[in-house]
């Protein structure tokens, strides 16, 4: 048995934020299922936002303006203490970052570049051309590095080990040796990232499953506002890579078969810069109604940045520029690019609160994998490479209070309890002679993609309910071709296909009940949103016959009260 | 309907836990549909054919370098490189040259790794933090650019004919990961970290043949740090410093 101070699981942003804050003073570990910088957060593209006012048109900008854009985005789901305390702290995790030696892209005067972004009052979306999270990632994972932070790469974390209200630790899969290792800790701090994989098309990474988020859930943590989903309007089509928010954010435009900038009917004032949900309803709608183009791979709409010119895509989005080469063939100087809205972000996750505690003692999650709530029912572009290191940073903070004030010790028999059970599990999935996992995730995401995607319906959902109990009967009997345990790739997609199997239930469960729009979540049967019934988070909780049971919390409402959202 | 193609994969296979077995190639035949890229294929084949093979991946877009291997005899992320781009029918693959197999596909990086650490590649400073940012000028911010670009995928080091021979040498991605701090108009490393690469496991290993810059699927150019830092350590005997 491996025993740490605390144990972080995931080594992208927040789970390294983390322990840079603790690894000074506590014996500290990450253990990730891929080598850190292998991590999704290295994919974000258009940048982190930080009321700075470095811009030339952003000099009256304030933490209090970014406040309200992020809660007028998130269509008043977002816990508004939560959101001021985020947007306070980010000029300051910005500048640290920039201590650290993030190589941002600068303005003339040697001052952080700021763009503009969508749903944002000010251009106050700091950047490094169209690599942000490649260089925040890199200049953290730097950071760990120079403090010696000690890191189990290619270790998968299988359960969460919770006995009386405490966490005692995980079961952690040694990928690379084939061993299965309870890892004791007083803390045990979730990092895990999102769920995108759950849906067919994604631009989320293939390690992005979300099985974080169904580990701790199956473990009795509850989980928040699952049922908003952020579906990003451009991704590349086929491949379903994501084309960053910032080509709009520079000025590029959307155009439909008409060859009009159809945004103009649905957000006259901010145009291709409304938050996402919107401008995502908008391009499904021109394609829905026949106003897309054909492609041999799916319907798409242009993103045309031709007349930005050669210079300022170079310059600007390089990225972009060559992922659309690479993968497409396509040069956005001369040709636009072919773009459909696809699965990009979990606004849900783990229930947490403004300091990354849950309700286990001993248990904190951040980043995507959480649910704070910052991002409510839409998140704003720029905002979740923010929250994964502020919330990174004050988890350290609150899990130094938690160590320092109680004197916590972690037990190990309910760790060896949960490793049998767990070898037990592995031990049968090698046995079965059913189905091979990929099928079976083939056949859920796919019903994800098209039952529980921008547009919503009860008739769809509840297939989509049913659908996933006849799932979870054929996951029963999963088959893998090989019973070794190292470097077992089919192996671990079939364990953590368990986990997404009950993701993706409480999402589609969450979207069926709420009976209203809101932000992401959009039901033709309810098309608009109901205050007075359903400005609540909704909880569930894995229930003792294995179906969530749903509750609800209220939201924190501090000075700004819910209006209509117009852009 | 779109026409599929007949394609024949011929992939290394070997497992370090079974020393006595030798490397073998092992053939898969599967139809493709235009524009797949060998990633893509990959999944396909563990997912429907073959569920012991291993190899590594992750963000699909080659932004994450976890999909570096040798595809057609040419050192490439499988995410990046599209089956039809070699007007053959067949395509081999094989693992990363210069690193020793775990399985299939997957090499042991624990030697990339350590050389990253060992040029220290952080910020260092003697300054302290001024309130707000570190003031730098985009023409300074430029001189890191490519080599900020560098996903530390090992395809440069797999590449390296340096490292075939000599393992104890740094290699093109730790020289890069220097140059770009060394470069860097905020870094106040002292000059002493110029002695340490001073010698043959360091700038004047490289038999300067770009093998890595052929190889880098980023556009960095490591043999241009390389040949930076030569500049630099010939700066400071010259004049004392190399800033």
């Amino acid at each position: 048995m491996l025993n740490h101070d605390i144990i972080i699981v995931g080594g992208g942003l927040a789970g390294l934020r983390a322990a840079v804050g603790l690894c000074e003073k506590y014996d500290v570990a990450i253990l990730s299922k891929v080598h850190p910088i292998r991590s999704h957060s290295i994919a974000a593209q258009g940048g982190i936002n930080a009321s700075l006012a470095n811009h030339p048109e952003g000099k009256d900008d304030s933490w209090e303006k970014h406040t309200f854009d992020t809660i007028k985005g998130s269509d008043y789901l977002a816990d508004q203490h939560a959101v001021e305390i985020m947007c306070k702290e980010a000029p300051v995790i910005v500048y640290e970052m920039e201590h650290w030696g993030c190589p941002f892209s600068r303005f003339e005067d040697g001052s952080i570049a700021q763009r503009p972004f969508g749903g944002a009052g000010y251009p106050r979306t700091c950047y490094s051309a169209d690599i942000t999270g490649h260089v925040l990632l890199n200049t953290l994972y730097e950071r760990a590095v120079s403090k010696g932070v000690k890191v189990y790469s290619e270790w998968f974390a299988i359960a969460l080990v919770i006995d009386n209200g405490q966490c005692h630790g995980v079961i952690a899969f040694d990928l690379i040796n084939g061993k299965i290792v309870p890892v004791k800790s007083k803390v045990t701090v979730f990092a895990t990232g999102g769920y995108g994989r759950v849906y067919q098309y994604s631009t989320n990474a293939l390690i992005n499953t979300g099985s974080g988020i169904g580990i701790a859930y199956k473990a009795g943590v509850p989980v928040k506002d699952m049922e908003f989903v952020q579906f990003h309007p451009t991704g590349l089509i086929g491949t379903n890579i994501l084309i960053t928010e910032a080509c709009r954010g520079e000025g590029g435009y959307l155009i439909n078969n008409k060859n009009e900038r159809f945004m103009e009917k649905y957000a006259p004032k901010a145009m291709e810069l409304a938050p996402r949900d919107i401008v995502s309803r908008s391009i499904q709608t021109e394609i829905d109604e026949g106003r897309g183009f054909d492609h041999p791979l799916g319907k798409y709409i242009k993103l045309d940045l031709r007349h930005l010119g050669a210079q300022k895509i170079m310059e600007k989005l390089p990225g972009i520029r060559k992922i659309c080469i690479d993968f497409i063939g396509i040069d956005p100087i001369y040709e636009p690019i072919p773009i459909m809205p696809c699965q990009h972000y979990s606004m849900g996750g783990i229930d947490t609160n403004e300091k990354a505690e849950t309700e286990i003692k001993g248990f904190y999650a951040a980043g995507e994998c959480a649910c704070v709530s910052v991002h409510g029912a839409n998140r704003l572009g720029g905002n979740s490479l923010l929250e994964t290191i502020v919330f990174g940073k004050l988890s350290a903070f609150a899990i130094d209070e938690y160590l320092s004030g109680n004197n916590v010790s972690p037990e190990e028999k309910p760790l060896n309890a949960k490793l049998n059970e767990i070898e037990t599990h592995i031990k049968k999935i090698a046995n079965n002679t059913g189905e091979r996992p990929f099928s079976i995730l083939s056949d859920l995401s796919k019903n994800m993609s098209s039952n529980v995607g921008i547009f919503r319906k009860k008739d769809e959902l509840a297939l989509v309910l049913e659908k996933i109990m006849e799932i979870k009967e054929r996951y029963k009997n999963v088959h893998i071709s090989s019973s070794s345990l190292h470097m077992n790739y089919e192996l671990l997609n079939a364990i953590e296909l368990g986990y997404m199997i009950e993701v993706a239930h409480t999402i589609a469960l969450g979207a069926y009940l709420r009976e209203e729009s809101r932000g992401a979540h959009f039901r033709r049967d309810f098309s608009s949103r109901n205050d007075e019934k359903w400005l609540k988070h909704t909880i569930a909780r894995f229930g003792a016959d294995g179906n969530p049971e749903i509750s609800f919390k209220e939201v924190v409402i501090t000075r700004y009260q819910p209006m209509e959202r117009k852009y | 309907m779109i026409k599929e193609t007949a394609y024949t994969f011929k992939i290394l296979r070997f497992d370090a836990k079974k020393p006595d077995e030798t490397p073998r190639f092992q053939s898969y035949k599967i139809r493709v549909i235009p524009g797949l890229t060998v990633l893509s294929v990959l999944l396909r084949i563990r997912d429907e054919i073959d569920g012991t093979l291993s190899f590594r991946s992750s963000c699909r877009s080659a932004v994450c370098g976890s999909c570096a291997m040798v595809i057609n005899g040419k050192i490439d992320l499988a995410c990046r490189t599209q089956v039809a781009s070699f007007g053959t029918n067949t395509i081999i693959l094989e693992p990363l040259p210069n690193f020793e197999i775990i399985k299939d596909l997957i090499v042991d990086m624990t030697p990339f790794w350590n050389m990253y650490e060992k040029i220290r590649p952080y910020l260092i400073r003697k300054s302290p933090d001024p309130e707000k940012e570190i003031k730098q000028s985009e023409e300074q911010r430029r001189r890191i650019d490519q080599f900020v670009n560098c996903i530390l995928c090992a395809c440069c080091y797999g590449a390296c004919p340096v490292l075939a021979r000599n393992p104890d040498y740094l290699g093109p991605a730790a020289m890069a990961k220097l140059e770009r701090f060394i470069l860097d108009s905020r870094d106040e490393r002292p000059d002493s970290v110029l002695d340490e690469i001073n010698n043959e496991n360091g700038v004047w290993g490289c038999d300067t043949v770009f093998r890595c810059i052929d190889a880098c699927p980023k556009e960095v150019r490591p043999t241009d740090s390389i040949v930076g830092l030569r500049k630099a350590i010939l700066k400071k005997k010259l004049f004392g410093k190399y800033k």
